[in-house]
């Protein structure tokens, strides 16, 4: 099973208190969590990665326990390998385009430097048609270009799977049909599992194998969605083989 | 003239010193209270702003019984290291340090509660340690609020009179920085060395205010 998650959050606010109570399984390489705003979505994700803590449940990921309140486990975000591209992408607005790339290349005290001395980084850019605002600072790119940013700055530290909340929703409409199908496309080259959370029902028809649907802070059970773009790689043993980034070199 | 050298270069010594304190214990408080919440929170706050509202005089003479010898904290240093403050240089820093601490403290917290704690999670999911965060993602975020406040604290230390006269007293090439050289001149009815001094004191503050005054504004990308 690729994703095996149970989560338990109360919030308590001065009027309304919201429980989010909800569990799904998937073995599904591309997952859409889906519902409307407020249902829970973005929480949901955060508690994946590591950025909130549940009051109970557990995350597992292939077979990896990520946060097990009853065995007390709860792996930090930077040892659960979880790559997160936010909703308005969070770039670091005091480093340029490549340096934000590099960012999670370098693990010392220092950001990395302006020039590309990365192999891995000079792909990305490559890959992503960065190259024109490689040396741009994020006020300075389009929106697409931001995404791409996040997207490659997510990518190059190799991580275990990719966590996408609503990638589109900083975007006008014409944009928004163009990023998604460079998202299918990128989802149909990658082989990390994804999780992407959405309320828009056409991101769930391009970019979905499995949708889970959630609604006030509950969620449906994990629907397969008839094949369309499916490929094979939704097994658990194809995803160990993305460590290596062999693909890019065959696919780019 | 030659004489007004003597008590700029002890002044720009203590403020510097005294920024330096500043820098390291305004940026450390300021970020403590920015981004943590624990009981007393607001009571600390508000007794680190003290130096800001109450007179030097009175802060000095918290600091002479503190720091004397037969203060609890002075009798401990003399014992334990063989140091004295009181009528020192050192002792001018402190009294410096402490009033100009406000300054920095506040503009430091303003500056890390404004840093979007959304950046600092894209860096802990990038794998990134949590010092390593606050280095390369949370400081040069606030670094621009940080350095204005240093310099008005750079400022308000040079031209500090009260405390450091409590303090460290007037003692011409040892303790007697600038604004207190120009009350002894004034005092000693030297009008010419007063004048000069007080030009010297009006420039290096105008050119201070200048500079910070550049680097509060709106940040510009990669300029952090």
């Amino acid at each position: 099973m690729i994703w095996d998650v149970a989560l338990r959050k109360r919030f308590e606010g001065r009027k309304h208190s919201f429980e989010l109570d909800l569990r799904f399984q998937s073995n599904a390489r591309r997952l859409v969590l889906f519902g409307p705003s407020g249902a829970g979505k973005s929480m949901t994700l955060k508690m994946i990665a590591g950025l909130e803590t549940p009051d109970g449940g557990h995350v597992r990921m292939n077979g990896v326990d990520m946060f097990d309140r009853d065995r007390r486990v709860d792996l930090s975000p930077q040892r659960r390998g979880l790559a997160y591209v936010f909703q308005d992408y969070a770039l670091f607005p005091h480093l340029t385009v490549i340096q934000n790339i590099a960012f999670g290349l370098h693990l010392g005290l220092l950001n990395p430097g302006r020039s590309l001395r990365h192999e891995a980084v000079r792909r990305w850019i490559q890959a992503f048609h960065l190259e024109s605002v490689a040396n741009q600072y994020p006020e300075q790119l389009s929106g697409g270009q931001r995404q791409r940013t996040a997207l490659a700055r997510a990518l190059v530290a190799e991580p275990r799977a990719l966590l996408l909340d609503e990638p589109f929703a900083a975007l006008d409409r014409p944009l928004r049909k163009r990023l998604r199908d460079e998202l299918a496309r990128l989802q149909a080259q990658l082989d990390i599992p994804m999780i992407l959370i959405s309320h828009d029902e056409e991101d769930v028809a391009v970019l979905a194998d499995e949708m889970v649907r959630i609604e006030h802070g509950q969620a449906g059970q994990a629907s397969l969605l008839p094949a369309r773009a499916r490929g094979g790689r939704s097994e658990p043993e194809a995803v160990q083989s993305t460590r290596e980034f062999d693909w890019i070199n065959s696919t780019l | 003239m030659a004489d007004a050298w003597i008590p700029l270069a002890l002044t720009l010594k203590v403020a510097g010193w005294a920024t330096l304190l500043n820098l390291i214990f305004g940026v450390a408080l300021g970020y403590l209270l920015a981004r943590t919440r624990f009981p007393g929170r607001d009571l600390l706050d508000a007794i680190l702003t003290l130096p800001m509202v109450m007179p030097p005089t009175v802060l000095g003479y918290y600091l002479l019984v503190l720091l004397g010898r037969n203060g609890a904290f002075g009798a401990w240093l003399q014992s334990t290291f063989g140091i004295n403050l009181i009528f020192t240089w050192q002792g001018a820093v402190l009294a410096a340090a402490i009033v100009a601490f406000p300054l920095t403290f506040k503009s430091a917290r303003a500056a890390f509660e404004v840093v979007e704690p959304q950046y600092e999670q894209a860096a802990r999911v990038l794998r990134i340690g949590e010092m390593a965060i606050f280095f390369r993602v949370t400081l040069p975020l606030a670094w621009r609020g940080i350095l204005a406040g240093l310099l008005l604290a750079f400022a308000r230390a040079a031209g500090e009179f009260g405390a450091t006269l409590m303090v460290a007293g007037s003692i011409p090439g040892k303790t007697q920085t600038l604004s207190i050289a120009v009350y002894e001149a004034v005092q000693a009815g030297q009008d010419d060395l007063a004048n000069f001094l007080v030009l010297v004191t009006s420039l290096t503050c105008i050119v201070v205010l200048l500079v910070a005054g550049r680097l509060v504004p709106g940040r510009v990308p990669g300029q952090s």
